[in-house]
């Protein structure tokens, strides 16, 4: 079954939900990469709660919210290429008690419809969720056009805005699950999809507005988001056996940031030493978001390093994997960059 | 013997045009407590407002009611007009207008759905009601409230964004016949005539190739408006429904009508005198 879905799914051969079930079996599936998840999940979830609705934008196959349409046709809404539009429909459909999940790729819903996520969506303060996916410069390729490497900075900025940055299928599905009744609206940034498991041996490990440590260790940490977070942990690795030890820290909620526990401040405090790496502009992210918190505790004594795209560039054009490796966004560039930081 | 029907019928028309005096003669009040506001924009769409709250809108004493009709005033500078009929209807307290604009009022430029009760959504941005209303028809469709309308009033230079047209195709493609957009054609921007900023006509040729059902009436004519109102199709229907109203900015004070330097701004007492006074003896 776990092989079929995922073969078939990536030769774009149709699947169909269990039969005779009214849902996807998830349970059954053995890990699927995070592009695939979201559907199933939200068509999941719909099955015990009548009020939610997925929207896209003529992107179905892209975020295979198909798989929701495929269980819950009746709840499910296209409106064609017109973010703009959908954001502010959802809105309405919230007004009267929906609970609409709206999905396209993160630089036309997030970057495009800014205004109306900020106008409509978060000063009223309604529950519409936005799978913004494919952020960062995970179409490659495709050109700046097609990259978000400003979303975060953009909607970290905006009041009533929760901002979430799952790193793989597990933490996508907790990530959905455990925001379900927040009042607000919500930005889910995720990526293309082909991304390596880091939780799916330790879902209890993803807990909603705490940043996750993930391996603890006194002379560096490492804080990631998404696709940064498992070469993180093999940039860890590596230093490990020279015995230069890291904590590594998945910064997966981005507003509200580093929840009570001040978590990321306490240990980047502790081993003095910070690097962020990022799939953003280094500005107006997760590391400017580390930079206040450590600045609000006392601690800018810290030494930052920043990895994400450059303060005044945009991507090149190339495949996403060759681009992280330029960047330096890899377990290559992560590791360089902490040789050099521990050098300091 | 005259018939009960056309009795209830001039009294509503009464009704609308009771309404539409309170409404420019309460904006002109207001703009003095605020120093500022959309006066003209109000006055070109006083009638309809009034017809709207005259028995047109489906709405009960609790403004909370699930299955009401929504009003979403699109063009969300006329929110001045709007609360004296919140007021009235009792959805809060009269004295709330005196605070219209002070610091902490629940009563801004443009209307607060969390602050004000009645106030369907919250507005302002041009473009985006009519996407919220074709949002607010589908979930009431999907919540069974089969005869909710969803009222969406507009500005004719609104119809430059292009918002507009995304949510006017993806009415008629999802069949919501319980939308309503009225379009306050009142011929004016804020820079001066609609036709020489960026024209918007044929306004009711564009909805309809856009798959709507047009009415065009005199915006300022209650029969026609009422008229308008009790002629449109049951809110099952799959046609989303338009109304081109034709109307004059500034209507009711004659130094107002059609002038670009009446917009926006202050009143001096003079003028806020003589406006009202005008308004006293249309109305």
């Amino acid at each position: 079954m776990a092989e079929v879905e995922r073969t078939g799914a990536d030769a774009g051969i149709e699947v169909a939900p269990t039969p005779g079930k009214g849902s996807w079996d998830l349970a059954g599936m053995a890990q699927l990469s995070q592009s695939f998840v979201a559907g199933k999940v939200l068509a999941a979830m719909a099955d015990e709660d009548p009020d939610i609705v997925v929207i896209t934008a003529d992107m179905k196959f892209s975020n295979m919210t198909v798989d929701f349409e495929r269980v819950h046709p009746e709840r499910f809404v296209n409106v064609g290429i017109s973010e703009q539009h959908m954001v502010s429909m959802a809105a309405g459909m919230a007004s009267v008690g929906m609970k609409p999940y709206i999905g396209a790729f993160a630089p036309f819903v997030g970057l495009l419809a800014g205004e109306q996520i900020r106008t409509d969506l978060a000063y009223p303060g309604l529950p519409v969720r936005i799978l913004a996916h494919h952020a960062g410069i995970a179409i490659g390729f495709y050109g700046t056009s097609h990259h978000a490497t400003e979303d975060l900075g953009l909607m970290r900025s905006i009041a009533n805005m929760t901002v979430v940055c799952p790193c793989d299928a597990t933490a996508t599905e907790a990530a959905l699950r455990q925001t379900a009744d927040l009042p607000g609206p919500v930005y889910f940034r995720l990526g293309r999809g082909r991304d390596e498991d880091v939780y799916s041996g330790r879902p209890e490990d993803w807990r909603f507005g705490e940043a996750a440590v993930l391996r603890e260790g006194g002379d560096l940490t490492i804080v990631g988001n998404g696709i940064t977070v498992a070469p993180a942990l093999v940039a860890a690795e590596r230093l490990a056996a020279e015995g230069v030890e890291s904590t590594v820290i998945d910064a997966h909620t981005v507003r509200p940031f580093d929840g009570p526990g001040a978590t990321i401040a306490e240990h980047a405090g502790r081993s003095g030493r910070l690097l962020v790496a990022e799939e953003h502009n280094v500005v107006g992210g997760v590391a400017s978001a580390c930079a206040e918190a450590l600045v609000e505790h006392g601690l800018a004594g810290v030494k930052l390093a920043r990895i994400g795209m450059p303060a005044d560039e945009y991507s090149l054009i190339g495949p996403p994997t060759h681009l992280y490796g330029h960047y330096g966004m890899d377990a290559d560039g992560i590791e360089a960059k902490a040789r050099e930081l521990l050098a300091n | 013997m005259t018939n009960p029907l056309d009795v209830d019928r001039s009294e509503r028309v009464q009704e609308v045009r009771d309404r539409a005096a309170i409404v420019r003669r309460e904006t002109v009040r207001l703009v003095g407590i605020a120093g500022s506001g959309h006066y003209s924009s109000v006055f070109s769409c006083a009638e309809l407002m009034g017809a709207l709250y005259s028995g047109v809108m489906r709405i009960a004493e609790d403004p909370e009611w699930p299955e009401r009709d929504r009003l979403i005033l699109s063009k969300g500078h006329v929110a001045i007009g709007l609360y004296p009929l919140l007021a009235e209807r009792g959805y809060f307290p009269e004295d709330w207008l005196d605070s219209y604009t002070r610091l902490g009022s629940p009563l801004g430029d443009h209307p607060d759905m969390r602050l004000i009760p009645g106030v369907d959504f919250s507005s302002g941005s041009l473009g985006h009601g009519l996407s919220v209303g074709v949002g607010m028809a589908q979930a009431a469709r999907m919540r069974g409230y089969d005869e909710t309308r969803v009222w969406v009033l507009l500005g004719d230079q609104e119809l430059n964004e292009g918002q507009v047209w995304e949510a006017a195709g993806s009415a008629s493609h999802f069949g919501l016949g319980n939308v309503v957009a009225i379009v306050d054609a009142n011929q004016m921007g804020l820079d001066g005539m609609v036709e020489e900023t960026m024209p918007v006509e044929p306004i009711g040729g564009r909805f309809e190739a856009f798959g709507w059902e047009v009415t065009e009436i005199d915006g300022h004519d209650p029969e026609a408006i009422l008229d308008a109102a009790a002629a449109l199709p049951p809110a099952t229907g799959d046609k989303p429904q338009c109304i081109v109203a034709r109307t004059v900015k500034g209507k009711g004070v004659s130094y107002m009508e059609l002038s670009r330097t009446w917009h926006i701004g202050y009143l001096t007492p003079e003028d806020s005198a003589a406006a009202t006074k005008e308004i006293d003896q249309r109305g």
